[in-house]
């Protein structure tokens, strides 16, 4: 059962993409009209569920321009730029 | 006696001298050069030192870059380049031979540049670098854009402001020179170095990234042409945007790049989405979800409305049964008398149309009667009479007006012998034969005196055409 499987995915640990993109899936099977009433509604509560969570996601908007420093070591570290 | 003469006159020198001499002449003579021509045999040795010949139609001199000028020479020297170099003619006395030392090399002029970019496009054409299958789509929203370029200079700005403006998201840049001895190496390391990037590391890895210069010569974007940094690009699984120079500028980097920008802000309005549009889309998604449950509910609702409509009415189903029972039950009790009254009604009909017949029939026989006896009179009989008797009177008239007798009234005569024939020809007469002459009113016995004159048309006849 795919379908059940993905339901029990965590929406939260969706990126943007994947979220929008299985919204947009569920959107489209709901306006086909061809679901059975209940999983029409647990349809609509996940769809509900992913909006909010693409909502959060553009919801964050910083803007931090950090600088690359590649350190004595070798690894890297960042500074702010001026 | 040849040698003592020839060593009278010229001057003796040491193999040390005499090259020493040629070496000082030489490197007063030409101070400073500038020569151009083909590079050739370019060796670089471990101790750093290039050595390289340049050539042209007609000769070829030998050529050194120490080590200490290699970071300052201004390109790296390859075979079949053409190129001017400067530097100075110096001699090397232990095998008294001459070269150039050179400090700077800089590619002879844009057709040679653009004839070593193109042999090097072509070459990573073939490689199969540049194909579209190798293309990576950017992602629709990165949380965090790294940028190889310059620090300083309005391609990094213009980046952030546009970044800004569109969706504040978080922009990693990796300072680089982007022209002169070194950049390009330095591009492809932080191309890498970005790509190197763990995941979930102290440092964010960048979602997409954007390799930038601003505008210049073709000689500035030159590191943008160079093999170690579209082999970087190459490699780097990062989806990558290229934006360098203007518009109209090409360099090999816009070949291997995921997708080119025109300019830094283009590409990063390529690397981020405006934020409004997102938002917009997504309450557009929003809506459609929350109508399409809607609809769905709704045709739920309408399809058990019309099952409830199908279900069969039992109190109804009975009332209907009960109405029928009863009308027929009256219907029945009606039925006899009415049958009853019907036959006796159309009996009187029937009775009613006999006797009307018979009268009917009766009175036809009168009038038929009546119409006989009128024609029965004495009426056609007079006129058939009448009509017999004008007839004959016609006739009668007719019958006078063809009688001889009547001929005779206008003045003619009939002859005859005496037996009362008729004579009908003069030759017929023989003179002195008697003739009666019968007229109208009576007849006169006469004699022929004569005989008959040969005449076959009758005298009358001639009188009358007279």
């Amino acid at each position: 059962m795919p379908e059940a499987k993905r339901t029990a995915t965590d929406v939260g640990s969706l990126s943007f993409e994947d979220a929008l993109a299985e919204l947009e899936q569920i959107v489209r099977g709901l306006e086909s009209g061809q679901q059975k009433l209940e999983d029409a509604i647990a349809a609509y509560e996940r769809g509900a569920a992913l909006r909010r969570h693409c909502e959060a996601k553009l919801a964050e908007a910083q803007a931090r321009v950090a600088v690359i420093v590649e350190q004595a070591d070798g690894s890297l570290a960042t500074r702010p730029m001026e | 006696m040849d040698e003592t003469r020839a060593a009278g006159n010229t001057p003796e020198y040491t193999v040390s001298e005499i090259s020493g001499a040629v070496k000082r002449t030489l490197e007063g003579a030409f101070a400073r050069v500038r020569v151009r021509g083909e590079l050739t045999e370019v060796k670089r040795y471990p101790s750093g030192h290039i050595y390289f010949s340049l050539k042209d139609e007609g000769g070829k001199i030998a050529g050194i870059v120490w080590k200490s000028a290699v970071p300052r020479l201004g390109m790296v020297p390859e075979n079949g380049v053409e190129v001017i170099a400067t530097g100075r003619i110096s001699a090397y006395g232990e095998r008294s031979s001459y070269q150039l030392l050179v400090d700077r090399m800089e590619f002879a002029g844009a057709g040679a540049l653009l004839a070593r970019i193109e042999a090097l496009r072509l070459r990573l054409l073939e490689e199969g670098l540049f194909e579209a299958a190798r293309k990576r789509a950017l992602p629709l929203l990165p949380r965090v854009i790294g940028v190889v370029s310059s620090e300083r200079g309005a391609v990094i700005q213009d980046i952030r402001t546009t970044i800004a403006r569109r969706f504040p998201r978080d922009v990693l840049l990796w300072p680089v020179p982007v022209q002169g001895e070194g950049a390009a190496e330095r591009i492809a390391a932080a191309i890498a170095g970005f790509d190197a990037m763990a995941p979930g590391g102290a440092v964010p890895r960048p979602d997409v990234l954007i390799v930038a210069r601003g505008g210049g010569s073709l000689e500035d974007l030159m590191a943008f042409n160079e093999e170690i940094v579209i082999r970087a690009a190459a490699a780097c699984t990062i989806p990558l945007i290229s934006a360098v120079g203007h518009e109209t500028d090409t360099t090999l980097i816009d070949f291997v790049a995921d997708r080119r920008a025109p300019t830094p802000t283009a590409a990063a309005e390529m690397a981020i989405p405006p934020r409004t549009e997102l938002l917009a889309a997504l309450a557009q998604t929003a809506a459609r979800l929350a109508g399409g449950l809607g609809r769905l509910t709704q045709q739920c609702q309408l399809r058990l409305e019309r099952a409830v409509r199908g279900l069969p009415d039992l109190p109804g189903l009975l009332g209907t049964a009960r109405q029928r029972l009863d009308d027929r039950t009256e219907r029945l009790d009606l039925a006899l008398p009415g049958l009853l009254k019907l036959r006796r009604g159309a009996f009187a009909l029937l009775s009613q149309r006999l006797s009307g017949a018979l009268q009917q029939g009766m009175g036809r026989r009168q009038t038929a009667a009546g119409r006989v006896l009128a024609r029965l009179s004495p009426a056609p009989l007079a006129a058939l009479l009448r009509e017999a008797a004008a007839r004959l009177s016609g006739s009668g008239a007719r019958l006078e007006s063809v009688s001889p007798l009547a001929v005779l009234a206008r003045g003619y005569a009939l002859v005859t012998d005496p037996s009362g024939h008729p004579l009908t020809r003069a030759a017929a007469v023989a003179p002195g034969a008697r003739l009666a002459l019968r007229f109208a009113d009576g007849s006169v016995a006469a004699t022929a005196d004569g005989k008959a004159r040969g005449a076959a048309r009758g005298p009358a006849q001639d009188d009358l055409l007279i």
